[in-house]
């Protein structure tokens, strides 16, 4: 095995041998004062689906990053069919064959499909000029090949994100890829779009397209991966067929703890109903009612687009509602803006952190206290010495990891990011809280401490809403689950009564 | 508690310097300081460090150095005020109308505020409130102002404005002209206001992320339109001075000054993209484009090539800026 590197691909396929495409050996990689990448190696068979799992911070973007040209290594060897292959830039890096479909699109929306997919290289007449007619029929013939059907002459910014990816895709394949990456292509879809993305990954496959998928949706690997191995804390964990890796053993690898560790349920009594929505309708939620009590979390849950954050959006009073009333403690509140559901003792922890959650460029120590500074004034004046006993004991208390309270939330992890903004709503000290995703995009170990903090929330008597499209979150830390399907209560389960297929049902349509 | 504790002997440990000034400003500081030096070595007899050059720089700032303060405000936000010197045309006319048809400096004086009150209050109403692109909106009022001045003054200079108004372009306390003095208070004042208030907290987090500090439940139309606000009034000062001196509006005056105020918040180390920066860093910045007019004078660059050396500071300064944000 250690000379097959060696020997140029033709003669090791006659061998008989696993045709290997491509071969990282032992990648380090460090930033200043941290050890990003720790000795990894990575092998990709041709035509596989081969997942890269990992907590955030394990050292997956970084090894795609390598790959595909954007970061550069510190030692290590990038051999493709077993030649070394020179990665110094992105552009070398498609030479090679390598591209990467990030997470956040690159498409100009403004352009339509066509120049997107030919941007700086477009087909050109007499030098210089633009020739549309070749662009349109190359970009047409790439359609058709994929089976995509769209138009080629429409600015993308009228496309959905599924179609957007489509056009990456597209564009990734007209640039001879036979290295495709990945980024966490299903997060932003919907059901139907990824069925869809799935037969196009198997399409590509059979093309003989090897694909580096990085998902962190352990429930899709099985479906669509070949192989995976896992990266932790930028080692090199294990690869092995997905047929031989169940989930618990997934997470177990990732986490390096077992599987009942992560989500801590904090058991507590239950009291009155505290909080009630009834009727709820906007143009996106057609009836909308449940109650929440103290003590309880109520999970509300469904497919995306069921309506859930939309259900939020209304009931903290940024989305105008056109019918529906709120009930806290059995008393009718009017909410018409998020300053008035905060003066009624609500908090909502936004699914989207970065522009809704924090402002990146203020301290922990501003982003904590921006809800509520009236406290902690003299007149006008915000005063520094209430703040800061104020924040530091949040700062213990969440146990949020920040060199200093002055420090800009931008530089955090992304699960101290959410400790922060979290923070921020405890401070307001709110008797209803609704999370949603709280625990999207941040890493195992930090999902465990957020679980916990919600059940301490809870035993203090106040009522939690929990958004999660997790069914194992919500089915491990919920009291009771609230189904949406397209903006309507399908079922309500009580914890005693859940199973997966039961909430899959009403999130269905029931 | 124990970390607690610690976190805040931290601190407490750093020294005033460093509290008062940022990374940024300690650059922007040394960049004053070194052409404060290279100005003084270079000009003719030891002129430059003089007291009465030093005052007569303040002095030259000092309409700017207040305007751009204002700015410093809006651009936080997010946004932009093009209309700053239309604003103080329009608040010096209405001034010395209302001295000339009523005789009564006092009542001009709080004209001229109410002026520079009430454009603020239209283009934050415009920008908060009905979502007008802060570009466009001060453009619009860039023009039509400048327009409603040559209206109401029929194109031509407006005489005298009263012994009240001329104090504060031509008086003294305590030996210290007095537009010397209103700067630095404004600033004084603009600086509290940004580091020691709700307000000033708003206006970052707004710059950070609007819909963030929306949805953490601040009135963000309001403290939006009040950065316009602010930097209608500080026009509006700024005119009082000019008025004061000149004893007559200009119809013309104020061109161009929206530019000097930008330059003077960029230079400082503010982003224009919003969230940060600092009214100390305007206050460098003010400084900078004061000893760098006075020094080329001093040195006797042609005043034709004294528009590109600016030009190229600024530049510089940006380049600054966006070299800070690439790493």
């Amino acid at each position: 095995m250690p000379h097959a590197a060696g020997l140029p691909p033709r003669e090791r396929r006659k061998a008989g041998m696993n045709d290997t495409i491509l071969r990282m050996e032992h990648i380090s990689k460090s930033y200043p004062g941290v050890r990003a990448l720790d000795d990894v190696s990575f092998e990709l068979r041709r035509g596989e689906v081969h997942a890269l799992l990992g907590e955030n911070g394990a050292g997956k973007s970084t090894l795609v990053k390598i790959l595909s040209g954007v970061v550069e290594r510190d030692s290590g060897d990038i051999l493709i069919d077993g030649a070394p292959a020179a990665i110094a830039d992105v552009n070398s890096a498609r030479a090679c064959g390598v591209s990467i479909i990030h997470q956040e699109l690159n498409l100009v929306v403004g352009m339509n499909a066509a120049e997107n997919i030919f941007l700086g290289r477009e087909p050109k007449l007499f030098g210089n000029v633009i020739d549309k007619k070749t662009m349109y029929h190359r970009a047409g013939e790439l359609m058709d090949m994929l089976g995509f059907s769209m138009d080629l002459k429409k600015p993308v910014i009228n496309f959905s994100v599924a179609t957007r990816q489509m056009v990456e895709i597209a564009k990734a394949l007209s640039l001879n890829a036979n290295i495709l990456i990945m980024d966490e292509p299903t997060a932003p879809l919907t059901g139907v779009e990824i069925r869809d993305l799935f037969d196009l990954i198997r399409s590509l496959k059979a093309r003989g397209i090897s694909i580096i998928y990085i998902s962190h949706r352990l429930e899709e690997i099985p479906e669509i991966c070949d192989r995976a191995t896992v990266l932790r804390d930028g080692r090199y964990i294990g690869t092995d067929d997905v047929k031989n890796l169940d989930r618990a053993t997934i997470i177990t690898m990732m986490a390096g703890r077992v599987l009942k560790d992560l989500f801590p349920k904090t058991e507590v009594p239950i009291g009155e109903t505290l909080f009630e929505v009834k009727g709820l309708r906007t143009p996106l939620l057609k009836d909308v009612s449940f109650s929440v009590k103290r003590g309880e979390i109520v999970a509300l849950t469904g497919l995306i687009g069921a309506g859930r954050t939309e259900t939020a959006r209304a009931i903290f009073g940024i989305d105008p509602i056109q019918a529906g009333k709120l009930f806290i403690s059995g008393r009718e509140v009017a909410i018409r803006s998020p300053a008035e559901a905060i003066r009624n003792g609500i908090g909502f922890l936004t699914e989207d952190r970065k522009d809704q959650g924090f402002v990146p460029l203020m301290s922990v120590k501003e982003n904590i206290t921006l809800p509520n500074l009236k406290p902690l004034q003299k007149s006008t004046v915000v005063s520094s010495r209430r703040e800061k006993a104020v924040v530091n004991k949040h700062v213990a208390d969440l146990r949020i990891k920040t060199p200093s309270t002055k420090q800009s939330v931008k530089f955090l992890s992304g699960g101290n990011q959410q400790k922060v903004v979290l923070a921020k709503w405890l401070n307001l000290d709110p008797d209803i809280i609704i999370m949603d995703e709280p625990t999207r995009g941040i890493d195992v170990g930090a999902k465990a401490e957020i679980y916990t903090i919600m059940g301490e929330i809870a035993r203090r008597g106040k009522a939690v809403v929990m958004i999660s499209s997790e069914m194992e979150e919500v089915i491990a830390i919920a009291d009771r689950a609230v189904v949406l399907f397209e903006g309507k209560v399908t079922g309500e389960v009580r914890r005693r009564d859940f199973n997966q297929e039961l909430l899959m049902h009403y999130a269905m349509g029931g | 508690m124990n970390m607690a504790h610690k976190q805040g002997t931290v601190d407490e440990g750093m020294s005033v310097w460093k509290k008062l000034l940022s990374q940024r400003e300690i650059g922007v500081f040394f960049a004053l300081v070194i052409m404060v030096a290279l100005v003084t070595v270079f000009s003719e007899g030891g002129t430059f460090m003089t007291g009465s050059n030093i005052i007569n720089i303040l002095q030259s700032v000092s309409t700017n150095g207040i305007i751009a303060i204002g700015m410093t405000f809006v651009i936080l936000t997010g946004g932009i005020d093009l209309s700053v010197g239309s604003t103080l045309a329009l608040s010096g006319a209405f001034a010395a109308l209302t001295y000339n048809s009523t005789g009564s400096s006092g009542l001009a004086f709080l004209v001229c505020l109410a002026t520079g009150l009430v454009v603020g209050l239209f283009n934050g109403i415009m920008v908060a409130r009905f979502n007008v692109p802060p570009f466009i909106q001060t453009l619009v009022t860039m023009t039509a102002a400048r327009g409603i001045t040559f209206i109401v003054t029929n194109g031509t200079p407006v005489g005298r404005v009263g012994a009240f108004i001329t104090f504060f372009g031509r008086g003294t306390l305590l030996g210290v002209p007095v537009p010397i003095v209103l700067m630095l208070l404004a600033f004084v004042v603009g600086w509290f206001l940004l580091t020691q208030t709700t307000l000033g907290r708003y206006t970052y987090a707004i710059g950070g992320s609007e819909e963030c500090t929306k949805l953490s439940g601040v009135n963000v139309p309001y403290y939006k339109a009040l950065a316009y606000v602010i930097a209608g009034l500080t026009a509006s000062i700024g005119s009082l001075i000019l008025i004061a001196r000149l004893n007559s509006a200009q119809p013309s005056m104020g061109d161009k000054f929206e530019m000097d105020a930008i330059a003077a918040v960029v230079i400082g180390g503010t982003s224009l993209a919003g969230g940060s920066g600092t009214i100390i860093g305007t206050f460098i910045g003010t400084l900078i484009l004061g000893v760098l007019m006075n020094g080329m004078n001093m040195l006797g660059v042609d005043s034709f090539a004294q528009y590109v050396v600016k030009g190229g500071v600024i530049l510089f300064a940006v380049l600054l800026e966006t070299r800070k944000k690439g790493r």
